[in-house]
């Protein structure tokens, strides 16, 4: 088991033949996830290491029944993929452009309430259930399959830290999620948690947030209210400069909201174990997680 | 990206939102000539720099005479202005706007910008103009409107009815206000705009509605499809090291510590510049080289870490996956041969040709201290700070 990703997924990529689209195509294949179309406008009919390529993903849903679409087409046209994805009937789409603008994306976010589809992303680097699916851009190969850790995190490089620090002390994982940098983005840290709540493979879970916006108090409460699984709190950003954009459009600080200090009193006082430093992540995890190994 | 108050009041102009007859002046003659050319005193001579706070730091001034203008132009002009937004180091002026001055009847406050938290466009309102809406929003927050509407329907005429007659008015000022208030809007969605805020928006005498001041932030994302207001910034307003780190596609703010670092992503670098502070350092600078740095990205970071003259000490923590670290290693040897390399460098690597990486770092003869994890990068720092006190 685990959440979002798993055995069943049938993967087609928008801008499959970008040199983006192209590299981690591959990469996903030799995880072991079964792509099984490509999009890119005007090269319908041509392969792309013997998968598919279609114009439209309508098409390529029909012909090859994918339910999940990964996307590498740049800005200017992403939230236009997005929602063509969404129409065309898949159940995930995983949006890894970075650099959508803003208004964009508030239209693609109001467009799919009420369909039924997941959008995770934009600005994230995907999902993987570790030895099953890699739907994403990280590197597979530190991540350990079986459980019984879940990851969420808000970042790219910085899960990545986590979960080799994860994989060192012997922790597996179950499902990592990136739900993206961006401030206007798909699933919540709560609809991760939620699905780690529900999902047997996961026993704990690992929760890492920066600063701006107030999705990590809400997580921080929701937690308190609905989960029996120990959660094990990060957030960077404790030495970031007020009112700047640190790199990730969502990361920012405005007067006193969306600061690193106001997440990890929330997550504290909701009971979480909280990281302070990130070097000593894998312990504290060795310590709160002793009994799941 | 932000823009000055005299650029956004022509972009206001442009789009039917009322603002006060005003003129950007780069010298005091030049002022002097504006001012005469509005009809009539008193005239506002305001400094125009990015940072908001700029009346309680002196740079907005009221003149009754062309004399006064002189005397005024020429005390804002070149002043540095010190605001709680500038730092202690405060911004000089270069050049400053001369408006008419109005005669004011009440003064409000008015914004628009994306609410990240429902994915809608919010309209912030407040009778409270002319304040610090952060304390409003604080202290009394039944008096901060929030209106918020559906970004695919657009602003509606009950919105404007709402937010109008929320605010008291009524009559001419009600209507001056809606035209406003739809020419604001249109304005916000045509510059894809993080945010437009007028504080304060004052009602005159003779009821009209009027911004006295303008803000205005553009979504650095949408920046592709709006060249004009590229051409609006302003690069010394910005530190002359971020501007030339964003000439070479890097995320680089400059900060005030003594312990230079670079990393690829965002939240790791937040992450390292935290285990800095921790190890008893202070950061010098934020720097994300990105997922898919090339060697020449990297020996450009470098170069920058090495031009800001306090730093004491260097950490690179790259967590590669698709940077490679042999392209890392590559670029920092490569940097680092070209630097005087008199601090010490500690460099932290993980992930995709790791082994390799190390190989080119060790062979290169230079001086640079490897850490094996995080936790063994986070003490080596702290030996550097150690030695340094």
């Amino acid at each position: 088991m685990a959440i979002f990703v798993d055995e069943n997924t049938r993967v087609v990529v928008q801008g499959i033949t970008g040199k983006e689209g192209q590299f981690h195509t591959r990469a996903c294949i030799a995880y072991g996830t079964r792509v099984v179309a490509g999009v890119t406008p005007g090269k319908g009919g041509q392969l792309m290491d013997g998968v598919p390529v279609f114009n439209t993903v309508v098409e390529a849903v029909r012909a090859t029944g994918a339910n999940s679409s990964m996307i590498f087409v740049p800005p200017p046209f992403a939230a236009d993929a997005i929602m063509e994805a969404a129409d065309a009937g898949v159940d995930l789409i995983v949006c890894i452009t970075e650099g959508i603008p803003v208004l964009d994306m508030l239209k693609v976010i109001t467009f799919l309430r009420g369909k039924d589809v997941r959008l995770l992303g934009p600005n994230c680097p995907g999902v993987i259930s570790p030895g099953v699916c890699k739907l994403g851009i990280m590197p597979g190969i530190i991540h350990k399959p079986g459980g019984p850790i879940g990851v969420v995190s808000r970042s790219g490089t910085l899960t990545y830290e986590v979960v080799d620090q994860l994989t060192r002390k012997g922790f597996g994982q179950s499902t990592c999620v990136g739900i993206g940098g961006d401030p206007v983005h798909g699933i919540s840290f709560i609809d991760c948690l939620r699905g780690f709540e529900h999902d047997p493979e996961t026993q704990g879970i690992v929760m890492v947030g920066e600063i701006g916006g107030s999705a990590e108090e809400e997580a921080a409460s929701f937690i308190r209210e609905n989960l029996t699984k120990p959660v094990v709190g990060f957030i960077a950003g404790v030495t970031a400069p007020p009112g700047r954009r640190m790199g990730h459009a969502g990361a920012i600080t405005s007067g006193t909201s969306g600061t690193a200090s106001a997440k990890i009193a929330a997550m504290e006082d909701c009971g979480l174990h909280v990281c302070k430093n990130l070097a000593g992540l894998g312990d504290l995890c060795e310590t709160v997680f002793a009994a799941l190994r | 990206m932000k823009i000055h108050e005299y650029q956004a009041k022509e972009l206001f102009r442009a789009a039917d939102v009322a603002t006060p007859h005003g003129h950007v002046a780069f010298s005091v003659a030049e002022a002097v000539i504006h001012a005469e050319s509005l009809g009539g005193y008193p005239v506002v001579v305001k400094a125009q720099i990015h940072a908001g706070g700029r009346g309680k730091g002196g740079g907005v001034k009221l003149a009754h005479s062309p004399d006064e203008v002189k005397s005024v132009a020429a005390a804002i002009l070149g002043m540095t202005l010190v605001t709680k937004q500038t730092g202690s180091a405060g911004k000089r002026v270069e050049k400053i706007l001369v408006e008419q001055g109005l005669d004011i009847h009440s003064e409000l406050y008015l914004a628009i910008l994306p609410d990240r938290e429902t994915a809608s466009i919010m309209i912030m309102a407040s009778t409270e103009g002319g304040m610090d809406i952060e304390a409003v929003a604080a202290q009394t927050p039944e008096r901060l409107m929030k209106v918020r509407v559906n970004p695919l329907a657009g602003l509606q005429p009950y919105h404007l009815r709402e937010i109008g007659f929320g605010l008291g008015l009524a009559g001419k000022s009600f209507k001056s206000f809606g035209a406003l208030l739809q020419g604001l809007y249109d304005l916000f969605i045509q510059y894809d705009c993080s945010l437009v805020e007028i504080n304060p928006l004052v009602v005159t005498g003779a009821g009209d509605v009027v911004a006295l001041d303008a803000k205005m932030d553009v979504d650095a994302n949408s920046l592709y499809r709006h060249p004009d207001i590229v051409a609006m910034r302003d690069e010394t307003e910005e530190d002359p090291l971020e501007v030339e780190a964003s000439k070479a596609n890097l995320n680089y703010i400059k900060l005030d510590g003594n312990i230079g670092n670079m990393v690829n992503g965002a939240g790791l670098a937040m992450a390292t510049m935290d285990i800095i502070k921790q190890a008893g350092g202070s950061p010098a600078n934020f720097l994300d080289v990105g997922g898919g740095a090339s060697a020449a990205m990297v020996e450009e970071g470098f170069r920058l870490i090495f031009r800001d003259e306090r730093v004491k000490g260097v950490l690179i923590n790259i967590f590669g996956g698709i940077l490679r670290c042999d392209v890392l290693a590559e670029g920092v040897v490569q940097a680092a041969r070209k630097v005087d390399m008199e601090i010490p460098v500690v460099v932290r690597m993980e992930g995709t040709n790791v082994e390799r990486g190390r190989e080119i770092l060790q062979e290169s003869g230079l001086n640079l201290i490897t850490a094996v994890d995080l936790a063994d990068a986070a003490a080596k720092v702290a030996a550097i700070v150690a030695q340094g006190e």
